[in-house]
């Protein structure tokens, strides 16, 4: 009972404990089976007799069929056209056994042919298959000139789907570049598989309506569809990169000027979240129309994803321009904004003026209320006048404003978000006073809290030590502390409204700037990919038994289990350029206690992971 | 094919299949206890008469209709995301063992392990609610070191069968396991 309550924990993480438990079994000795595994495509189930070509992995015993040769044939030619293939793919092609789907008689003269190749095409061992008439099960052999031991060899049949297995990519791929050096032994067998059939694409170029010196049965395009339009698509896409790139140096060299570096500029662009859009932006539309080639799957994918996810941005874009140049909504929006600044204004004089007095029943020190409330009065009365200042251009820097969302939606919602930074500036300015003047409380009470003690702070040696003070130290500090501690309420009062106001207004950017990271970084064209090709991102096989006869070989069915829609987003997902705040929850709330200043630049959003 | 008849660890019956397709290829399927009518009519009733209250004390109709959806909605997501029917375990000599569990809509969810992976099939014991239980887990071999295990994958996990079950599937699968080292 001991051990089980030692195991109590691990219930959830499934942890292995060796030892607890064992189950011996009487192991029965057997003869040991030779399994040989042919995975043969399906689409080849009904080719006429002939040979069966393709890859013999001698360390899994396993044979990969690629595709059959039919009667009649000249031996040298196909010795010839393999060794052409073998060559183009570097994939190890040879004749691994014969194939006869027999329709008619003519058994007994076709089973001495089929023997009689195997002299001609040496291959260890000679596999031979056999579909009888009407009927869904075959029969394999083997020949072996020299049977090394005596066993019972077993078969089993995988049919793979030739077209999908090709398509498809492994997951997860880093895994199979990294061990790419010790692949030989290491590597997965179905990855062994998968990589063959990926490798010998060359051979499946040909399509039906190509005669070459030996007729094949493959998995085959239907034709190559020639359309007009991709042609010119093609054609046309290089120099459209090239005057992209063009641009692009253009634009960048402008933005790396040094005009731009200076120091006020630079501290303005930090902090505005459109040019860091835009910068982000920039750096995509460089990776896309770069003339250098995708290296492998996971660039090509990362590509593909930032094409879609810009083309889907500029889309959206262009639709809410669309929507806000129609029927004067320009004019419209800035005839409602001004009100709505004017109707905040006169909500927070409001709220000042119930600051004022007895707010909540609470009994303010009335002196400090009044200075504090009229402070924070006048700065509404400048902002107000600010705003009436700027009201005739507010519908025209609208209407440019409103050109940029054919950047993308994207670049239009940072704007909002800027907008909003710089409607809400009054704001912002209280919360940093209430911040400041609560902090500058919150320290004194606490040094003079260690005078009370006997006790301050060693600034050489960053802590606390003892003291002995003054009488008249003692009563200037504790005179200090009682002031201080009675002003306390008020100020704390103002710091939490205005702490309020400026949380709302965080949380309200934090979810603009949540909704721009989605289309940023949504993987779409892997999904849409998952969505409409589910093979071509496979997370693994599945197998299914099919029909069995007594005495017949094994036959399985290989079919590709697609990665699931989670794993594909965290596969895919692009990076963003936004660094989210690294304090948690706790640290948040004890730095909104002591009244240190929550940067907005710093903090996106009120998110916090 | 064999069937037989076990107890879940919770006491409701399940049935075992074995299937033998040839010497290294074998398939034990599971199939968990039956979704029982009571339960079902039980959960439907409770939904509809809490609503029903609601629509007598607030006199809004929208309630009732709400009950509804939320009702067929709630059993569309209980039989395809959370109703696991059958529990199957293909285990085939020379590729893999693969899982398979079939919900009660017919999704199927299906993991496939190579046997170069696999490292073992033990059972193992564990504490679940406030009892002991067992259960059989695949032992996946650590690709750095040899005698290391990367990760357990546990069997078998919706329908819990009892020890006796899972000794039979473990001896089984032990049979083919032995093959694979000589």
């Amino acid at each position: 009972m001991n051990e089980a309550v030692y195991t109590a924990s691990h219930w959830q993480s499934w942890k292995y404990c060796p030892g607890l438990m064992s189950f011996q079994v009487l192991r029965s000795s057997r003869i040991a089976v030779m399994v040989l595994k042919v995975f043969f495509p399906s689409c080849c189930a009904t080719a006429e007799s002939g040979l069966l070509i393709g890859r013999w992995i001698p360390e899994q015993n396993s044979a990969v069929v690629l595709a059959v040769v039919h009667f009649p044939f000249i031996p040298g030619q196909v010795k010839q056209y393999l060794s052409e293939v073998q060559r183009v793919t570097q994939v190890n092609m040879c004749v691994l056994g014969s194939w006869s789907n027999s329709k008619q008689e003519k058994e007994e003269v076709l089973v001495k042919f089929l023997e009689d190749l195997s002299t001609i095409f040496s291959h260890e061992p000679w596999i031979q298959l056999n579909k009888e008439r009407d009927s869904r099960v075959w029969s394999c052999c083997i020949f072996q000139k020299y049977p090394s031991s005596p066993k019972e060899d077993e078969f089993i049949l995988v049919y793979y789907d030739q077209r999908k297995v090709m398509l498809s990519q492994l997951h997860p791929t880093d895994n199979l570049t990294t061990s790419a050096d010790h692949k030989g032994n290491d590597a997965s067998k179905l990855g062994a598989v998968f990589d063959t059939v990926a490798k010998s694409k060359v051979l499946f170029m040909t399509d039906r309506y190509d005669d070459g010196p030996i007729k094949l049965t493959h998995w085959q395009s239907e034709g190559v569809e020639a359309s007009i339009i991709m042609e010119l698509m093609k054609q046309a896409s290089v120099p459209v990169c090239m005057l992209l790139t063009f641009l692009l140096s253009l634009v960048s060299s402008v933005y790396k000027s040094r005009v731009l570096k200076l120091w006020p500029l630079s501290f303005i662009w930090s902090k505005l979240s459109t040019c860091e859009q835009l910068g982000h932006r920039l750096e995509h539309l460089q990776i896309i129309s770069s003339n250098r080639k995708a290296q492998n799957q996971t660039q090509l994918m990362r590509k593909a994803n930032i094409f879609v996810s810009l083309l889907i941005d500029m889309a959206l874009g262009i639709l809410l321009m669309s929507w806000l140049y129609r029927e004067n909504r320009i004019g419209q929006l800035a005839d409602t904004l001004i009100p709505v600044a004017d109707h905040i204004a006169k909500e927070l004089q409001d709220l000042l003026q119930w600051l004022m007095g007895v707010p909540a029943g609470l009994k303010m020190n009335r002196a400090l209320d009044q200075v504090l409330g009229r402070f924070f009065l006048y700065h509404i009365h400048l902002w107000i006048s600010y705003i009436h200042l700027m009201s005739p251009f507010i519908e025209m820097i609208l209407w440019y404003v409103g050109l940029s969302a054919c950047l993308g939606l994207t670049v239009a919602l940072s704007i909002l978000s800027d907008i909003i930074a710089l409607l809400t500036f009054h704001i912002y300015c209280f919360y940093v006073y209430g911040a400041r003047l609560y902090c500058l409380k919150i320290y004194g009470l606490s040094s003079l809290w260690r005078l009370f003690r006997g006790k301050k702070w060693n600034v050489l040696r960053q802590r606390v030590d003892s003291c002995s003070y003054d009488l008249d130290q003692l009563f200037i500090g504790t005179l200090l502390f009682t002031i201080l501690l009675f002003l306390l309420p008020t100020t704390a009062l103002y710091y939490l409204v205005f702490t309020l106001l400026r949380l709302l207004v965080v949380v309200v950017q934090g979810l603009i700037h949540l909704l721009v990271d989605l289309i940023d970084s949504l993987p779409l064209y892997s999904v849409i990919l998952r969505l409409c090709r589910s093979y071509r991102l496979a997370a693994g096989v599945k197998f299914r038994v099919l029909e069995q006869k007594a005495g017949k070989p094994l036959r399985l069915l290989m079919q590709i289990n697609p990665l699931s829609y989670g794993s594909v987003v965290q596969t895919y997902r692009l990076p963003t350029y936004a660094c989210y705040p690294k304090d948690s929850w706790s640290s948040l709330c004890k730095k909104l206690f002591v009244g240190e200043l929550i940067y907005p630049w710093k903090h996106k959003g009120e998110k916090q992971d | 094919m064999e069937e037989g008849v076990y107890r879940a660890v919770s006491g409701g019956r399940i049935a075992l299949q074995r299937r033998q397709y040839s010497a290294s290829c074998r398939e034990f399927s599971v199939r968990c206890p039956r979704l029982q009518l009571r339960s079902l009519s039980a959960a439907t009733c409770s939904v509809w008469l809490a609503a029903y209250g609601l629509f007598v004390l607030s006199q809004n109709s929208m309630v009732l209709s709400a009950a509804i959806f939320i009702t067929l909605i709630g059993l569309i997501v209980y039989l395809h995301f959370v109703k696991i029917d059958h529990e199957s375990l293909l285990v085939i000599g020379s590729l893999g063992i693969q899982m398979t569990s079939s919900y009660a809509s017919g999704k199927e969810n299906t993991t496939f392990i190579e046997m170069s992976q696999v490292k073992d099939v033990v059972i193992n014991e564990a504490i679940y609610m406030q009892k002991v239980i067992y259960y059989l887990c695949i032992l996946l071999q650590d690709p750095g070191e040899p005698h290391g295990v990367s990760e357990v994958v546990p069997l078998f996990q919706s329908s819990k069968p009892r020890l006796d079950c899972l000794v039979e599937v473990y001896r089984s699968c032990q049979e083919i396991l032995e093959q694979r080292k000589t």
